[in-house]
Protein backbone atom coordinates (compact mmCIF):
# COMPACT_ATOMS: atom_id res chain seq x y z
CA UNK A 1 0.00 0.00 0.00
CA UNK A 2 1.42 3.60 -0.71
CA UNK A 3 1.52 5.55 2.17
CA UNK A 4 -2.14 7.69 2.89
CA UNK A 5 -1.45 11.51 2.73
CA UNK A 6 -4.77 11.70 4.67
CA UNK A 7 -5.11 14.40 7.02
CA UNK A 8 -7.95 17.16 8.46
CA UNK A 9 -8.11 20.48 6.67
CA UNK A 10 -6.39 21.97 9.90
CA UNK A 11 -3.41 19.59 9.94
CA UNK A 12 -3.12 20.33 6.14
CA UNK A 13 -3.24 24.32 6.52
CA UNK A 14 -1.54 23.99 9.74
CA UNK A 15 1.50 21.97 8.36
CA UNK A 16 1.61 23.25 4.69
CA UNK A 17 0.96 27.00 4.75
CA UNK A 18 3.48 28.84 7.38
CA UNK A 19 3.03 32.73 7.20
CA UNK A 20 4.49 34.02 4.39
CA UNK A 21 3.68 31.72 2.19
CA UNK A 22 2.85 31.68 -1.58
CA UNK A 23 0.02 30.13 -2.47
CA UNK A 24 -2.06 29.24 -5.44
CA UNK A 25 -6.21 29.25 -4.80
CA UNK A 26 -9.19 29.43 -7.13
CA UNK A 27 -7.45 27.95 -10.16
CA UNK A 28 -10.06 27.06 -11.59
CA UNK A 29 -11.57 30.26 -12.27
CA UNK A 30 -15.22 29.95 -11.28
CA UNK A 31 -15.24 26.14 -10.45
CA UNK A 32 -14.27 24.20 -8.15
CA UNK A 33 -12.34 26.83 -5.85
CA UNK A 34 -11.08 25.63 -2.51
CA UNK A 35 -13.72 27.95 -0.22
CA UNK A 36 -12.95 25.62 2.81
CA UNK A 37 -9.31 25.50 2.56
CA UNK A 38 -9.62 29.36 2.25
CA UNK A 39 -11.99 29.59 5.38
CA UNK A 40 -9.45 27.70 7.46
CA UNK A 41 -6.51 29.72 6.27
CA UNK A 42 -8.62 32.49 7.73
CA UNK A 43 -9.52 30.61 11.09
CA UNK A 44 -5.73 30.01 11.53
CA UNK A 45 -5.19 33.84 11.28
CA UNK A 46 -2.59 33.16 8.78
CA UNK A 47 -1.04 36.25 7.84
CA UNK A 48 1.36 38.00 4.88
CA UNK A 49 0.28 35.37 2.61
CA UNK A 50 0.85 36.02 -1.39
CA UNK A 51 -2.22 35.05 -3.13
CA UNK A 52 -1.56 33.85 -6.57
CA UNK A 53 -4.16 32.66 -9.03
CA UNK A 54 -6.34 34.18 -12.42
CA UNK A 55 -9.31 34.99 -10.86
CA UNK A 56 -10.09 33.06 -7.77
CA UNK A 57 -13.59 34.84 -7.70
CA UNK A 58 -14.95 36.26 -4.17
CA UNK A 59 -12.67 34.13 -1.99
CA UNK A 60 -9.21 36.44 -2.60
CA UNK A 61 -11.75 39.18 -1.51
CA UNK A 62 -12.23 37.20 1.74
CA UNK A 63 -8.91 36.48 2.47
CA UNK A 64 -7.77 40.25 2.25
CA UNK A 65 -10.43 40.89 4.25
CA UNK A 66 -9.42 38.63 6.84
CA UNK A 67 -6.57 40.19 7.06
CA UNK A 68 -4.38 36.96 5.99
CA UNK A 69 -2.48 38.89 2.64
CA UNK A 70 -0.31 41.30 2.09
CA UNK A 71 -0.01 40.64 -1.80
CA UNK A 72 -1.92 39.59 -4.42
CA UNK A 73 -0.51 38.38 -8.01
CA UNK A 74 -3.52 37.90 -10.11
CA UNK A 75 -5.20 39.16 -13.16
CA UNK A 76 -8.86 39.99 -11.55
CA UNK A 77 -10.07 40.23 -8.09
CA UNK A 78 -13.86 40.58 -7.42
CA UNK A 79 -16.79 38.68 -7.61
CA UNK A 80 -17.73 37.61 -10.63
CA UNK A 81 -21.38 38.12 -11.07
CA UNK A 82 -21.05 41.06 -9.77
CA UNK A 83 -18.12 43.20 -10.04
CA UNK A 84 -16.04 44.79 -7.50
CA UNK A 85 -14.54 43.04 -4.54
CA UNK A 86 -14.92 45.30 -1.55
CA UNK A 87 -12.29 44.47 0.85
CA UNK A 88 -9.74 44.36 -1.77
CA UNK A 89 -10.85 47.90 -3.26
CA UNK A 90 -9.97 49.08 0.87
CA UNK A 91 -6.74 47.22 1.05
CA UNK A 92 -5.48 48.42 -2.24
CA UNK A 93 -6.72 52.32 -1.89
CA UNK A 94 -5.66 52.43 2.19
CA UNK A 95 -2.11 50.44 1.15
CA UNK A 96 -2.54 47.47 3.24
CA UNK A 97 -1.74 45.39 -0.16
CA UNK A 98 0.62 45.58 -3.01
CA UNK A 99 -1.03 44.33 -6.39
CA UNK A 100 1.22 42.63 -9.24
CA UNK A 101 -1.24 42.99 -12.28
CA UNK A 102 -1.45 39.79 -14.56
CA UNK A 103 -3.57 39.22 -17.59
CA UNK A 104 -5.15 35.55 -17.75
CA UNK A 105 -2.64 34.99 -20.35
CA UNK A 106 0.19 36.37 -18.43
CA UNK A 107 -0.55 34.68 -14.69
CA UNK A 108 -0.83 31.51 -16.80
CA UNK A 109 2.37 31.56 -18.48
CA UNK A 110 4.00 32.57 -14.99
CA UNK A 111 2.78 29.38 -13.77
CA UNK A 112 3.40 27.46 -16.80
CA UNK A 113 7.34 28.55 -16.85
CA UNK A 114 7.09 27.84 -13.13
CA UNK A 115 5.56 24.05 -14.25
CA UNK A 116 8.27 23.95 -17.01
CA UNK A 117 11.92 24.88 -15.15
CA UNK A 118 12.39 27.56 -16.84
CA UNK A 119 13.20 31.52 -15.92
CA UNK A 120 9.98 32.83 -17.82
CA UNK A 121 7.73 32.07 -21.02
CA UNK A 122 7.07 34.78 -23.89
CA UNK A 123 3.69 35.74 -24.84
CA UNK A 124 2.34 38.14 -27.07
CA UNK A 125 0.01 39.71 -24.68
CA UNK A 126 0.17 42.95 -22.88
CA UNK A 127 2.35 44.71 -25.65
CA UNK A 128 1.42 48.30 -25.31
CA UNK A 129 -0.34 48.08 -21.59
CA UNK A 130 0.72 50.17 -18.62
CA UNK A 131 0.97 46.17 -16.80
CA UNK A 132 4.32 46.64 -18.52
CA UNK A 133 5.24 49.43 -16.26
CA UNK A 134 3.66 48.70 -13.22
CA UNK A 135 4.13 44.66 -12.86
CA UNK A 136 8.00 44.01 -12.53
CA UNK A 137 7.88 40.25 -13.04
CA UNK A 138 6.92 41.47 -17.22
CA UNK A 139 9.59 42.65 -19.29
CA UNK A 140 9.51 43.37 -23.10
CA UNK A 141 11.97 41.49 -25.12
CA UNK A 142 13.50 40.87 -28.48
CA UNK A 143 12.81 37.80 -30.30
CA UNK A 144 15.98 35.58 -30.95
CA UNK A 145 14.60 34.29 -34.09
CA UNK A 146 12.09 36.69 -35.63
CA UNK A 147 13.62 39.97 -34.07
CA UNK A 148 10.27 40.97 -33.15
CA UNK A 149 8.55 42.19 -29.73
CA UNK A 150 7.90 39.88 -27.11
CA UNK A 151 6.71 39.95 -23.58
CA UNK A 152 8.74 37.66 -21.35
CA UNK A 153 6.80 36.40 -18.24
CA UNK A 154 8.85 35.55 -15.10
CA UNK A 155 7.96 31.93 -13.63
CA UNK A 156 5.85 31.69 -10.69
CA UNK A 157 6.95 29.20 -7.86
CA UNK A 158 4.11 29.14 -5.85
CA UNK A 159 5.40 27.31 -2.31
CA UNK A 160 1.86 25.64 -1.95
CA UNK A 161 -1.15 24.99 -4.49
CA UNK A 162 -4.54 24.26 -2.88
CA UNK A 163 -7.21 22.46 -5.63
CA UNK A 164 -10.47 21.27 -4.70
CA UNK A 165 -11.17 18.11 -7.09
CA UNK A 166 -13.91 15.60 -7.78
CA UNK A 167 -12.47 12.12 -5.98
CA UNK A 168 -8.72 11.08 -4.94
CA UNK A 169 -6.61 8.44 -3.01
CA UNK A 170 -5.30 8.66 -0.05
CA UNK A 171 -1.76 8.48 -1.83
CA UNK A 172 -2.60 11.55 -3.28
CA UNK A 173 -3.77 10.68 -6.92
CA UNK A 174 -6.69 12.93 -8.02
CA UNK A 175 -9.25 13.10 -10.67
CA UNK A 176 -10.08 16.45 -11.70
CA UNK A 177 -12.67 16.85 -14.69
CA UNK A 178 -14.85 19.98 -16.33
CA UNK A 179 -12.65 23.16 -17.10
CA UNK A 180 -9.67 22.82 -15.55
CA UNK A 181 -8.69 26.81 -15.54
CA UNK A 182 -4.80 26.79 -14.55
CA UNK A 183 -4.75 23.61 -12.24
CA UNK A 184 -2.32 21.60 -14.07
CA UNK A 185 -0.04 24.39 -14.21
CA UNK A 186 -0.62 25.21 -10.83
CA UNK A 187 0.16 21.55 -9.01
CA UNK A 188 3.30 21.23 -11.54
CA UNK A 189 4.43 25.18 -10.30
CA UNK A 190 4.40 24.89 -6.70
CA UNK A 191 6.42 22.93 -4.27
CA UNK A 192 3.78 21.79 -2.17
CA UNK A 193 0.35 20.51 -3.20
CA UNK A 194 -3.11 20.14 -0.71
CA UNK A 195 -5.89 18.31 -2.61
CA UNK A 196 -9.09 18.60 -0.94
CA UNK A 197 -11.97 15.89 -2.81
CA UNK A 198 -15.29 15.60 -2.73
CA UNK A 199 -15.02 11.47 -2.60
CA UNK A 200 -11.88 9.51 -1.24
CA UNK A 201 -11.82 6.51 -3.59
CA UNK A 202 -9.47 3.40 -3.31
CA UNK A 203 -6.09 3.32 -5.63
CA UNK A 204 -7.81 1.09 -7.96
CA UNK A 205 -10.16 3.70 -9.03
CA UNK A 206 -7.64 6.71 -10.02
CA UNK A 207 -5.21 4.14 -11.58
CA UNK A 208 -8.33 2.78 -13.52
CA UNK A 209 -8.39 6.43 -15.72
CA UNK A 210 -4.89 7.90 -15.78
CA UNK A 211 -5.70 10.62 -18.32
CA UNK A 212 -8.03 12.07 -15.71
CA UNK A 213 -5.04 12.16 -13.08
CA UNK A 214 -3.82 16.07 -12.20
CA UNK A 215 -0.39 15.62 -11.47
CA UNK A 216 1.73 12.34 -10.10
CA UNK A 217 0.71 11.81 -6.94
CA UNK A 218 4.35 12.07 -5.43
CA UNK A 219 3.93 15.70 -5.83
CA UNK A 220 1.29 16.01 -3.54
CA UNK A 221 1.68 16.74 0.19
CA UNK A 222 -1.51 16.00 1.78
CA UNK A 223 -5.23 15.17 0.96
CA UNK A 224 -8.46 16.34 3.10
CA UNK A 225 -11.40 14.83 2.48
CA UNK A 226 -14.26 17.49 2.30
CA UNK A 227 -17.60 17.25 0.95
CA UNK A 228 -18.70 20.35 -0.90
CA UNK A 229 -15.17 22.29 -0.40
CA UNK A 230 -15.81 24.45 -2.78
CA UNK A 231 -19.04 25.92 -2.51
CA UNK A 232 -20.54 28.04 -3.34
CA UNK A 233 -18.60 28.01 -6.46
CA UNK A 234 -19.79 24.59 -8.68
CA UNK A 235 -18.01 21.01 -8.52
CA UNK A 236 -19.09 19.31 -11.98
CA UNK A 237 -20.31 16.31 -11.01
CA UNK A 238 -21.70 17.11 -7.76
CA UNK A 239 -23.40 20.60 -6.95
CA UNK A 240 -24.24 23.60 -8.97
CA UNK A 241 -23.33 27.17 -8.29
CA UNK A 242 -24.91 28.90 -5.19
CA UNK A 243 -25.60 31.76 -7.01
CA UNK A 244 -27.40 33.35 -3.79
CA UNK A 245 -23.99 33.23 -1.67
CA UNK A 246 -22.47 35.26 -4.08
CA UNK A 247 -24.99 38.42 -3.96
CA UNK A 248 -25.68 37.96 0.26
CA UNK A 249 -21.75 38.50 0.04
CA UNK A 250 -21.50 41.45 -2.32
CA UNK A 251 -23.96 43.21 0.20
CA UNK A 252 -22.22 41.91 3.29
CA UNK A 253 -18.69 43.08 2.37
CA UNK A 254 -19.78 46.46 1.28
CA UNK A 255 -18.66 48.18 4.72
CA UNK A 256 -16.26 46.19 7.34
CA UNK A 257 -18.78 46.05 9.92
CA UNK A 258 -20.63 44.11 7.10
CA UNK A 259 -18.00 42.06 6.34
CA UNK A 260 -16.73 41.09 10.12
CA UNK A 261 -20.39 40.21 10.79
CA UNK A 262 -20.39 37.85 7.46
CA UNK A 263 -16.87 36.75 9.09
CA UNK A 264 -18.42 35.93 12.30
CA UNK A 265 -21.22 33.45 11.53
CA UNK A 266 -19.71 31.77 8.16
CA UNK A 267 -16.00 31.88 9.32
CA UNK A 268 -14.90 31.79 13.13
CA UNK A 269 -18.57 31.46 13.88
CA UNK A 270 -18.06 27.55 12.63
CA UNK A 271 -14.93 25.34 13.72
CA UNK A 272 -15.50 22.98 10.15
CA UNK A 273 -17.02 22.63 6.95
CA UNK A 274 -18.96 19.92 8.23
CA UNK A 275 -20.47 22.91 11.05
CA UNK A 276 -20.65 25.44 7.96
CA UNK A 277 -22.67 22.67 5.84
CA UNK A 278 -25.16 22.78 9.37
CA UNK A 279 -25.30 26.03 8.90
CA UNK A 280 -26.32 26.36 5.63
CA UNK A 281 -28.90 23.67 5.67
CA UNK A 282 -29.65 20.37 4.02
CA UNK A 283 -32.24 22.00 1.96
CA UNK A 284 -29.94 24.72 0.17
CA UNK A 285 -27.73 21.74 -0.57
CA UNK A 286 -30.45 19.60 -1.83
CA UNK A 287 -31.60 22.51 -4.21
CA UNK A 288 -28.09 22.63 -4.98
CA UNK A 289 -27.38 19.08 -6.43
CA UNK A 290 -26.81 18.11 -9.80
CA UNK A 291 -30.28 17.11 -11.03
CA UNK A 292 -29.60 16.11 -14.54
CA UNK A 293 -26.63 13.28 -14.48
CA UNK A 294 -24.81 13.26 -17.65
CA UNK A 295 -21.51 10.16 -17.14
CA UNK A 296 -19.16 10.18 -19.53
CA UNK A 297 -18.79 6.43 -21.60
CA UNK A 298 -15.66 4.39 -20.37
CA UNK A 299 -12.19 4.54 -22.27
CA UNK A 300 -10.56 0.84 -22.11
CA UNK A 301 -6.80 1.28 -21.46
CA UNK A 302 -6.11 -2.16 -21.58
CA UNK A 303 -3.28 -4.03 -23.81
CA UNK B 1 -43.18 46.17 -31.07
CA UNK B 2 -42.42 44.82 -27.50
CA UNK B 3 -40.78 47.37 -24.36
CA UNK B 4 -36.80 46.55 -23.85
CA UNK B 5 -34.27 48.12 -21.87
CA UNK B 6 -31.00 49.39 -22.41
CA UNK B 7 -29.32 46.30 -21.76
CA UNK B 8 -31.42 44.10 -24.26
CA UNK B 9 -30.91 47.16 -27.04
CA UNK B 10 -26.79 47.02 -26.29
CA UNK B 11 -26.98 43.17 -25.77
CA UNK B 12 -29.02 42.72 -29.66
CA UNK B 13 -26.16 45.51 -30.93
CA UNK B 14 -23.43 43.48 -29.88
CA UNK B 15 -24.99 40.11 -31.25
CA UNK B 16 -25.34 41.16 -34.56
CA UNK B 17 -21.40 42.16 -34.95
CA UNK B 18 -20.87 38.50 -34.70
CA UNK B 19 -20.92 36.64 -38.10
CA UNK B 20 -21.52 32.87 -38.91
CA UNK B 21 -19.28 30.74 -38.61
CA UNK B 22 -16.75 32.79 -36.21
CA UNK B 23 -14.83 32.00 -33.44
CA UNK B 24 -16.28 34.27 -30.53
CA UNK B 25 -13.95 34.79 -27.58
CA UNK B 26 -16.86 35.11 -25.02
CA UNK B 27 -16.48 37.37 -22.12
CA UNK B 28 -18.45 37.63 -18.73
CA UNK B 29 -21.82 39.06 -18.09
CA UNK B 30 -23.72 40.82 -21.42
CA UNK B 31 -21.22 39.42 -24.08
CA UNK B 32 -22.76 35.83 -22.42
CA UNK B 33 -26.17 36.66 -23.87
CA UNK B 34 -25.01 37.98 -27.49
CA UNK B 35 -23.19 34.92 -27.86
CA UNK B 36 -26.24 32.84 -27.04
CA UNK B 37 -28.32 35.46 -28.76
CA UNK B 38 -26.15 35.25 -32.49
CA UNK B 39 -26.45 31.42 -31.75
CA UNK B 40 -29.74 31.36 -31.87
CA UNK B 41 -30.63 33.64 -34.62
CA UNK B 42 -28.14 34.96 -37.75
CA UNK B 43 -24.96 32.82 -36.45
CA UNK B 44 -25.66 29.33 -35.47
CA UNK B 45 -22.68 28.11 -36.75
CA UNK B 46 -20.31 30.43 -34.61
CA UNK B 47 -18.61 28.82 -31.95
CA UNK B 48 -17.76 30.51 -27.93
CA UNK B 49 -14.26 30.37 -26.41
CA UNK B 50 -14.47 30.85 -22.66
CA UNK B 51 -11.27 31.77 -20.37
CA UNK B 52 -11.78 28.92 -18.26
CA UNK B 53 -10.67 26.19 -20.58
CA UNK B 54 -14.26 25.51 -22.43
CA UNK B 55 -15.44 25.78 -26.30
CA UNK B 56 -18.97 25.40 -27.44
CA UNK B 57 -20.46 24.92 -30.34
CA UNK B 58 -24.11 24.83 -28.87
CA UNK B 59 -25.91 26.71 -26.66
CA UNK B 60 -25.87 26.03 -22.74
CA UNK B 61 -29.09 23.73 -22.18
CA UNK B 62 -30.26 26.19 -19.28
CA UNK B 63 -29.99 29.84 -18.76
CA UNK B 64 -26.32 30.28 -16.62
CA UNK B 65 -25.96 33.46 -15.10
CA UNK B 66 -21.83 32.74 -15.64
CA UNK B 67 -19.23 30.72 -17.79
CA UNK B 68 -18.80 28.75 -14.78
CA UNK B 69 -21.70 27.30 -14.34
CA UNK B 70 -22.45 23.74 -14.57
CA UNK B 71 -25.01 23.92 -17.68
CA UNK B 72 -22.07 25.68 -19.69
CA UNK B 73 -19.74 22.71 -19.23
CA UNK B 74 -22.78 19.96 -20.26
CA UNK B 75 -21.79 18.74 -23.90
CA UNK B 76 -18.98 20.82 -24.68
CA UNK B 77 -16.88 20.99 -27.50
CA UNK B 78 -13.71 20.99 -25.43
CA UNK B 79 -13.07 21.19 -21.30
CA UNK B 80 -9.54 21.98 -21.70
CA UNK B 81 -6.90 24.71 -19.42
CA UNK B 82 -7.05 28.44 -19.39
CA UNK B 83 -3.81 27.95 -21.27
CA UNK B 84 -5.72 26.31 -23.78
CA UNK B 85 -8.12 28.71 -24.39
CA UNK B 86 -5.48 31.79 -24.79
CA UNK B 87 -3.46 29.77 -26.95
CA UNK B 88 -6.56 29.74 -29.56
CA UNK B 89 -6.40 33.26 -29.44
CA UNK B 90 -2.57 33.64 -28.96
CA UNK B 91 -2.26 31.87 -32.56
CA UNK B 92 -4.92 34.20 -34.43
CA UNK B 93 -7.94 32.12 -34.09
CA UNK B 94 -10.08 34.32 -32.28
CA UNK B 95 -12.00 36.75 -35.02
CA UNK B 96 -14.06 38.55 -32.61
CA UNK B 97 -14.81 39.41 -28.80
CA UNK B 98 -16.41 41.45 -26.35
CA UNK B 99 -14.89 43.54 -23.69
CA UNK B 100 -15.97 46.37 -21.24
CA UNK B 101 -14.34 49.00 -19.11
CA UNK B 102 -14.58 51.71 -16.39
CA UNK B 103 -12.93 54.52 -18.69
CA UNK B 104 -12.35 54.75 -22.12
CA UNK B 105 -10.41 57.13 -24.70
CA UNK B 106 -11.14 58.49 -28.07
CA UNK B 107 -8.86 55.50 -29.86
CA UNK B 108 -10.45 53.00 -27.94
CA UNK B 109 -7.66 52.22 -24.82
CA UNK B 110 -9.29 50.88 -21.94
CA UNK B 111 -8.92 50.86 -18.59
CA UNK B 112 -10.08 48.08 -15.36
CA UNK B 113 -7.40 49.12 -12.82
CA UNK B 114 -7.76 51.97 -11.20
CA UNK B 115 -9.06 55.44 -11.11
CA UNK B 116 -6.39 57.76 -9.68
CA UNK B 117 -7.03 60.93 -8.10
CA UNK B 118 -4.23 63.87 -7.71
CA UNK B 119 -2.28 62.21 -4.58
CA UNK B 120 -2.74 58.40 -5.27
CA UNK B 121 -5.80 55.88 -6.01
CA UNK B 122 -9.01 56.81 -6.23
CA UNK B 123 -10.54 53.49 -6.66
CA UNK B 124 -8.86 49.96 -7.43
CA UNK B 125 -11.07 48.14 -9.96
CA UNK B 126 -10.74 44.28 -10.46
CA UNK B 127 -8.10 44.53 -12.86
CA UNK B 128 -7.23 42.89 -16.41
CA UNK B 129 -8.48 39.34 -16.41
CA UNK B 130 -8.82 38.31 -20.02
CA UNK B 131 -9.16 41.92 -21.57
CA UNK B 132 -5.77 42.59 -22.14
CA UNK B 133 -5.03 39.25 -23.63
CA UNK B 134 -8.87 40.32 -25.84
CA UNK B 135 -7.92 43.68 -26.83
CA UNK B 136 -3.86 42.78 -27.96
CA UNK B 137 -4.79 39.20 -29.86
CA UNK B 138 -8.39 38.92 -30.95
CA UNK B 139 -9.19 39.59 -34.78
CA UNK B 140 -11.18 42.26 -34.09
CA UNK B 141 -12.98 43.21 -30.19
CA UNK B 142 -15.99 45.21 -29.45
CA UNK B 143 -16.24 47.11 -26.34
CA UNK B 144 -19.69 47.38 -24.95
CA UNK B 145 -19.80 50.00 -21.32
CA UNK B 146 -21.81 52.68 -19.74
CA UNK B 147 -21.53 56.43 -21.61
CA UNK B 148 -20.92 58.63 -19.12
CA UNK B 149 -18.61 61.27 -18.83
CA UNK B 150 -16.78 60.16 -16.12
CA UNK B 151 -15.63 56.59 -18.22
CA UNK B 152 -15.25 59.03 -21.75
CA UNK B 153 -12.13 60.69 -20.73
CA UNK B 154 -9.57 62.48 -22.60
CA UNK B 155 -7.05 60.18 -21.45
CA UNK B 156 -7.74 56.94 -19.33
CA UNK B 157 -5.58 56.92 -15.76
CA UNK B 158 -4.11 53.59 -17.28
CA UNK B 159 -4.27 51.59 -20.26
CA UNK B 160 -5.20 47.82 -19.30
CA UNK B 161 -6.65 46.91 -22.62
CA UNK B 162 -4.71 48.87 -25.60
CA UNK B 163 -7.33 50.10 -28.26
CA UNK B 164 -5.21 52.06 -30.52
CA UNK B 165 -2.88 53.77 -28.77
CA UNK B 166 -2.03 57.30 -29.54
CA UNK B 167 -3.72 56.05 -33.39
CA UNK B 168 -3.00 55.15 -36.94
CA UNK B 169 0.07 52.33 -36.55
CA UNK B 170 0.55 52.88 -33.23
CA UNK B 171 -0.13 48.96 -32.62
CA UNK B 172 2.08 48.30 -35.38
CA UNK B 173 4.90 50.22 -33.53
CA UNK B 174 4.22 48.14 -30.60
CA UNK B 175 4.54 44.97 -32.03
CA UNK B 176 0.87 44.03 -31.56
CA UNK B 177 0.25 40.92 -34.12
CA UNK B 178 -3.14 41.85 -35.34
CA UNK B 179 -6.80 43.61 -34.09
CA UNK B 180 -7.90 46.62 -32.12
CA UNK B 181 -11.41 47.78 -31.48
CA UNK B 182 -13.78 47.23 -34.21
CA UNK B 183 -16.73 49.36 -32.04
CA UNK B 184 -18.22 50.62 -29.04
CA UNK B 185 -21.52 49.90 -28.06
CA UNK B 186 -22.65 51.87 -24.93
CA UNK B 187 -26.37 52.67 -23.57
CA UNK B 188 -26.66 55.70 -25.65
CA UNK B 189 -24.91 55.01 -29.33
CA UNK B 190 -23.09 52.71 -31.18
CA UNK B 191 -19.66 53.94 -32.37
CA UNK B 192 -17.22 52.52 -35.15
CA UNK B 193 -13.28 53.53 -35.36
CA UNK B 194 -12.29 55.87 -38.44
CA UNK B 195 -9.23 53.50 -41.07
CA UNK B 196 -7.24 56.82 -40.92
CA UNK B 197 -7.53 58.28 -37.77
CA UNK B 198 -8.29 55.46 -35.80
CA UNK B 199 -10.42 57.86 -33.61
CA UNK B 200 -14.29 57.11 -32.18
CA UNK B 201 -17.02 57.74 -34.79
CA UNK B 202 -20.52 58.36 -33.88
CA UNK B 203 -22.28 55.24 -36.28
CA UNK B 204 -25.83 55.89 -34.70
CA UNK B 205 -27.54 56.65 -31.66
CA UNK B 206 -30.14 54.62 -30.09
CA UNK B 207 -33.97 55.56 -30.03
CA UNK B 208 -34.75 58.70 -28.25
CA UNK B 209 -31.34 60.04 -27.31
CA UNK B 210 -30.09 62.81 -28.91
CA UNK B 211 -26.53 64.18 -30.36
CA UNK B 212 -26.05 66.77 -27.66
CA UNK B 213 -26.76 64.00 -25.18
CA UNK B 214 -24.10 61.95 -26.63
CA UNK B 215 -21.84 65.13 -26.63
CA UNK B 216 -22.46 65.81 -23.04
CA UNK B 217 -21.40 62.80 -21.74
CA UNK B 218 -18.18 62.91 -23.58
CA UNK B 219 -15.06 63.89 -22.87
CA UNK B 220 -13.65 64.86 -26.62
CA UNK B 221 -15.26 66.76 -29.72
CA UNK B 222 -17.51 64.06 -30.78
CA UNK B 223 -16.87 62.76 -34.17
CA UNK B 224 -19.82 62.02 -36.15
CA UNK B 225 -20.75 59.67 -39.48
CA UNK B 226 -21.90 61.34 -42.41
CA UNK B 227 -24.68 58.90 -42.38
CA UNK B 228 -25.83 58.92 -38.68
CA UNK B 229 -28.62 56.37 -37.97
CA UNK B 230 -30.69 55.41 -35.04
CA UNK B 231 -29.92 51.97 -33.68
CA UNK B 232 -32.19 49.40 -34.85
CA UNK B 233 -34.16 48.34 -32.07
CA UNK B 234 -34.06 44.45 -31.02
CA UNK B 235 -36.99 42.48 -33.13
CA UNK B 236 -39.48 40.30 -30.71
CA UNK B 237 -37.63 37.38 -31.99
CA UNK B 238 -34.48 38.71 -30.24
CA UNK B 239 -36.03 39.95 -27.07
CA UNK B 240 -38.15 36.08 -26.72
CA UNK B 241 -35.23 34.54 -26.85
CA UNK B 242 -32.63 37.02 -24.42
CA UNK B 243 -35.58 36.54 -21.93
CA UNK B 244 -35.40 33.15 -22.40
CA UNK B 245 -31.65 32.81 -21.64
CA UNK B 246 -32.23 35.69 -19.03
CA UNK B 247 -35.18 34.68 -17.44
CA UNK B 248 -35.12 37.03 -14.52
CA UNK B 249 -33.42 39.98 -16.09
CA UNK B 250 -29.94 39.42 -14.07
CA UNK B 251 -28.14 40.64 -16.44
CA UNK B 252 -30.57 42.27 -19.05
CA UNK B 253 -33.51 44.13 -16.09
CA UNK B 254 -34.98 45.23 -15.04
CA UNK B 255 -37.80 45.32 -17.80
CA UNK B 256 -40.47 47.50 -16.07
CA UNK B 257 -39.28 51.23 -16.45
CA UNK B 258 -37.25 51.48 -19.47
CA UNK B 259 -39.43 51.80 -22.50
CA UNK B 260 -38.67 51.65 -25.88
Amino acid sequence: MPESKLMTMVEAVDRFVPDGSEIALGCGLETCIPFSAGHELMRQKKRRLALIGPISDMLFDQLVGAGCADRIRAAWVGNVITGSGYNFRRAVESGAIDVEDHTNLTITMGLRAGAAGVPFMPTLTALGSDLLSTNSQLKEMVCPFTGGPLVAVRAIRPDVAIISVQRAAASGGAHAWGNLGVSREACMASRQVIIVAEEIVPEDTICSDPNRILLPSFRVGAVVHEPWSAHPSPMPGFYNRDHQVFLDYQQASKTPPGFAEWFSRWVVGVASRTEYLDLLGNDRQRQLMITHSAPSVPVDYGY
Amino acid sequence: MTAYTAAELMVTAAARKIRNGEIVFVGMRLPLLGFLLAKCTHAPRAVGVYELGIVRDNPSPRPILTMGDLPNLYQAAWLADTGDAMALLQQGAVDISFIGGAQIDRYGNLNTTVIRSSNGIRTRLPGSGGACDLACLAGRHMIIMAHEKRRFVARVDYVTSPGFGRGSGWRQQRGLPRGGPAGVITTLGCFSFDPQTREMVLDSVHPDVDLETIQAHTGWPVAVSDRLETTPAPTDEELAILRRFDPDGYWTGPRRTENA
